[in-house]
């Protein structure tokens, strides 16, 4: 079997039914990032030694006779803004450059726990902000469907892994789009969960009332599996819901006939490429021909949600980056004669040019006399936006939309203007300032061969309708339906 | 121009960041460009909006309750030993640029 395509399902049987092993399938996967990833990018580091520890006990289980767990054998990859224990993790970024956590993320403990096998940590924008993975501190990440473009971000390494086979499945994390984004333009599938759905025990802190972690993965049942082994309350993290986790799985096959499916004229209109949005259209009629109920929407206030994204998600991350100053871990300026000096040196040279953007404009809009203006009146716009979904959910279960108003666009394209970076965020952002869960799924391509994003959103905590119209969709068009 | 030099000084001190005489003139131009665009905001009459800092303002929280006991669900008990073992002085240590083995180092605190 081709790696590309190789499913979670299909990896671990291979393995439970001995026509191969999980020591097999991540030397494999090894071979196979020798020999792509140095035009691709997206590993920042490999950790050879834990996975193949982990893939050797598998195989032992198996030779013991012994059931595999659902992701037992399957060869996985962390974006590095997760912690994982012993294994140096940098979120993109040169402050953490030789920074080596005591400790585990809880969303990488589970999947390890279920059997995954960690090939290693995966190249993002710092600190997880950005749009094209240009932001990384060590090197960009190129798009497997075409080496000249950004694979999207800031997840841009855990989309171009899935997409060039370079791992079965990925940890991405999402507080603007960085997962849903970056999907769409290698051509897999991404899920954000709901705030809360997952724990962000372990994940470096970009705007906490934001910060999602969630899978990419090739298929949406494989997106249904990961979470499925993710979800779910975690005592070292208060935000994480304490409510049950559905069998996602088994929920796919539910059918949706019947489901009302939202359209927003306002992700259909200024600014959305033409070949985008015919390739959305089409796929809302596929929707309508599998028995959807297609009803018009209106989502008034998402003009003002990039606005509202960029005072909210800067101001938290001024705070949460604060925790970087060179005391307790990560890179120190040399040299300093008094503390004070050290601190400012040690942000200076340590962030890049991105997050020190961001730093200034959240510590701006949060200093005395600016808070209410900017602030406090994004937390009041971003109830609004809230509010539009809320009504939207009253009359539909599901909305649909496309997942970003290009295709991937070129490396280097926007790099040098960071209004225009943010712009592209418009159809992504909203989700993330609700909290509601949104996937986005393969619908089509571009003359050039660009793969377009859908993106299906739903209520909070309802990851179980959006995973299935998502499905129904995939499998609708899959080449041997 | 909403921000100036002086404010970008200003900022760039509260946010313990030393920029540079080169990062200036561009973080002062970028920060001019994303505010001129935040200014969208003030079409919007939010006068009797409250604002939402957390999703679970929203969702998660049982609204007929008041107060903290809104989020009982985040609540738990203390556990003595916490929650995860304490790590050991020289793992917690361990990625400090300098440490004395019982304390991280830092540069002298109190400047003349």
């Amino acid at each position: 079997m081709h790696l590309t395509t190789l499913t979670i399902d299909a990896a671990v049987s291979a393995v439970q039914n001995g026509s191969t092993s999980a020591s097999a399938w991540a030397e494999q996967h090894y071979a196979r990032i020798a020999s792509e990833d140095a035009k691709i990018g997206a590993y920042l580091m490999l950790s050879k030694e834990r996975a193949l520890a982990q893939a050797s006990r598998l195989d032992r289980a198996v030779a013991k006779g012994e059931t595999l767990p659902p992701l037992g054998g399957v060869p996985v990859a962390i974006k590095d803004v997760m912690v994982t224990r012993g294994l140096r993790t940098t979120a993109g970024s040169k402050i953490l450059e030789n920074y080596i956590p005591p400790y585990d993320c809880t969303a990488v403990a589970r999947m390890e726990a279920a059997g995954a096998v960690i090939l290693g940590k995966l190249n993002c924008d710092e600190f997880a902000m950005g749009s094209s993975n240009e932001n990384s501190a060590y090197w960009p990440v190129h798009n497997p469907r075409d080496l000249e473009r950004v694979p999207g971000g800031s997840s841009g390494g855990s989309a171009a892994a899935v997409a060039a086979g370079l791992a079965v499945a990925t940890l991405g994390s999402d507080t603007g789009g960085s997962i849903r984004q970056p999907a769409s333009f290698c051509g897999v599938v991404g899920l954000m969960p709901t705030y809360g759905r997952v724990s962000r025990y372990g994940l470096v802190a970009f705007a906490s009332s934001l910060d999602h972690i969630g899978p990419i993965t090739k298929t949406v049942k494989d997106a249904a599996i990961v979470l499925r082994t993710i979800a779910g309350r975690d005592s070292m993290d208060s935000t994480s819901a304490d409510l049950p986790v559905p069998d996602y799985v088994a929920e796919l096959e539910k059918p949706v006939q019947g489901l009302r499916i939202g359209v927003a004229k306002e992700y259909l209109g200024e600014g959305l490429d033409r070949e985008v949005r015919y390739a959305v259209e089409a796929a809302i009629q596929k929707l309508e021909s599998l028995g959807c109920k297609i009803v018009e929407i209106s989502l008034p206030h998402t003009k003002y949600a990039i606005p509202t994204y960029y005072i909210v998600a800067t101001a938290e991350a001024s705070s949460n980056l604060a925790r970087f100053d060179g005391v307790r871990y990560g890179y120190r300026a040399r040299d300093a004669r008094t503390l004070s000096e050290m601190y400012r040196r040690t942000r200076d040279e340590g962030f890049g040019a991105e997050v020190k953007r961001r730093i200034m404009l959240g510590t701006y809009a949060l200093s005395a006399g600016y808070y209410d203006a900017y602030y406090l009146k994004a937390q009041k716009v971003r109830t609004l936006i809230a509010r539009d979904f809320e009504e939207a959910f009253s009359k539909v279960d599901a909305i649909v939309t496309p997942t970003c108003p290009t295709a991937a666009f070129k490396l280097g394209e926007k790099a040098e203007n960071p209004l225009a970076m943010y712009l592209a965020d418009i159809y992504t952002v909203t989700a993330d300032l609700a909290g509601i869960p949104g996937i986005s799924i393969p619908c089509g391509q571009t003359r050039e061969n660009l793969p377009i994003g859908l993106q299906i959103l739903g209520r909070h905590f309802d990851e179980a309708t959006v995973l299935r119209v998502a499905h129904a969709y995939e499998q609708a068009v899959a080449p041997s339906a | 121009m909403k921000v100036t030099d002086k404010d970008v000084a200003y900022v760039a001190d509260l946010a313990n960041l030393e920029l540079t005489e080169q990062e200036r003139p561009r973080m002062l131009r970028d920060l001019n460009a994303i505010l001129g665009y935040v200014d969208l905001l003030d079409e919007l009459d939010t006068q009797d909006v409250a604002p939402m800092a957390q999703v679970s303002d929203r969702f998660g929280v049982d609204p007929n309750k008041a107060g903290s006991a809104r989020f009982a669900y985040a609540r738990r008990d203390d556990v003595p030993e916490g929650l995860r073992k304490s790590f050991t002085p020289e793992t917690a240590l361990g990625g400090a640029p300098e440490s004395d083995g019982t304390f991280f180092e830092v540069p002298k605190v109190i400047e003349k």
